[in-house]
């Protein structure tokens, strides 16, 4: 039987193909196993430098990672972490999520136990470049402004862009995405006003 | 040696897939707002390139036509993924930028069309070649696009050059034009079409400069470029 005759047949063809997944799957199996690490410690490196930016590395000293917990907000489940100094609660970390020109706008609030902020980064946004990327910090400072700012100062009606009667900048050219971010803070400081018990009960940390 | 100067030729310039294929537009588009997100997605097509269509010419033989194309999009589909982990495990700030796009190398027809049309009927060796420039051809031009939207979008070249290369390289980084209010249009996705355009007829006029001096009359009438020699 020739070389030809016995490819042509729709078993060979069938075991062929089969090998072939077989052999690929268990390479894709494989890698996976090697990189799952990697990965994982690359996420969670990258989670702990965004905390870094948000959190002044003086108000605290604990792992904040081991602090997950999931919480129930009125838009949504995430998960929020405790920061402490010396086993007493200094602050929260969670993300928000604002709704901004071109879709999500994905951001990381940390407020202090007495309800300022301590910060807030832009993670991910799709904005216009050039008119509303000016959120990120590596572009513009505008988002530092928010420190230091709690629900009694600047007090809650004043909380929205100059162009509504508030008290921060927009953008020249771009509105909808300083409204949108600073709607986010605001929604994320009145709901830690909100659950204030829960963020600040120390986290009872899950023996490994 | 003939043989390989004119496969060299070929994917570098004459065959080029982004340039004279118009093949891959979908990554072009979509990465190449710097220099350096061009050469990141150029490497890793090329990796995927080279290698599935090393492993398509040394499986040629037990191949079948009937189910050659599933065999060759499971290759190419399993080393997109793992270029897609080994990505994001050891390099993820370069993750970050191109992580999106990855996978779409897997339906970027230009390597399936390499398999079909070179790797499933050469030599392991002509494949390497082949399929090597094809690779450098590929990254060339989505640097080049890359290079030209930024240096007029942003006025920088190889922003974050650091990030792809490593520490050593960041001397790459040029601010080119310093307080720069950067133009827009090129950022964004129309940005992509306008540089393929222009680039387009940059490769053209450069073809037609080359032919005319090899045989002095051209049959175009219409270009009535001076010619100072090329």
């Amino acid at each position: 039987m020739s070389e030809t005759s016995l490819q042509d047949r729709l078993g060979y063809q069938s075991l062929f193909l089969g090998v072939v997944v077989f052999v690929t799957c268990a390479l894709l199996a494989f890698a996976y196993q090697m990189t799952r690490e990697p990965i994982r410690l690359a996420l969670e490196n990258d989670l702990l430098n965004n905390f870094s930016q948000v959190l002044p590395a003086e108000i605290y000293d604990n792992n904040l990672l081991e602090t997950k917990t999931d919480i129930q907000a009125p838009w949504g489940e995430f998960s929020w972490y405790q920061a402490s100094l010396n086993d007493e609660v200094t602050g929260v970390v969670f993300p928000l999520t604002a709704y901004g020109y071109a879709g999500d706008i994905e951001m990381l609030i940390a407020v202090r136990s007495n309800g300022e902020i301590s910060g807030v980064r832009v993670l991910v946004h799709r904005e216009t470049p050039g008119l509303g990327d000016k959120i990120e910090v590596s572009r513009d400072p505008w988002i530092t402004e928010f420190n230091g700012l709690s629900l009694q100062d600047p007090p809650p009606s004043d909380w929205g862009v100059k162009k509504d009667g508030g008290v921060f900048d927009q953008f020249t050219g771009a509105t909808i995405t300083p409204r949108a971010v600073v709607a986010a803070i605001k929604r994320g400081l009145e709901f830690f006003e909100a659950e204030k018990a829960t963020f600040l009960t120390p986290v009872a940390l899950s023996e490994e | 040696m003939t043989d390989y100067s004119r496969l060299a030729k070929n994917g570098l310039w004459t065959n080029n897939m982004v340039f004279a294929q118009l093949l891959a537009l979908c990554p072009v588009m979509a990465v190449t707002g710097t220099a350096t997100n061009g050469l990141g997605m150029g490497l890793a097509t090329f990796f995927v390139l080279v290698g599935s269509n090393l492993v398509v010419s040394l499986i040629r033989h037990w191949v079948s036509q009937a189910v050659r194309i599933p065999v060759y999009i499971v290759i190419i589909a399993t080393l997109v993924t793992l270029t897609d982990m080994l990505i994001n495990a050891f390099a993820y700030e370069l993750y970050k930028v191109l992580g999106l796009f990855i996978a779409l190398i897997v339906v970027n027809c230009a390597i399936l069309g390499r398999a079909e049309a070179f790797a499933s009927k050469n030599t392991l060796w002509d494949t390497l070649v082949d399929s090597t420039m094809m690779g450098i051809g590929l990254t060339w031009a989505l640097v080049m696009i890359g290079a030209f939207r930024e240096i007029l979008g942003s006025g920088t070249l190889f922003a974050n050059a650091d990030l792809l290369l490593g520490e050593s390289f960041g001397f790459l980084e040029i601010t080119l034009i310093p307080d720069y209010k950067g133009f827009l249009i090129l950022l964004l996705p129309p940005g992509g079409f306008i540089a393929v355009g222009f680039l387009l007829v940059a490769k053209r006029w450069i073809d037609q400069r080359l032919s005319k001096d090899k045989k002095e009359p051209t049959e175009s009438a219409g270009c009535s470029v001076e010619g100072h020699g090329a």
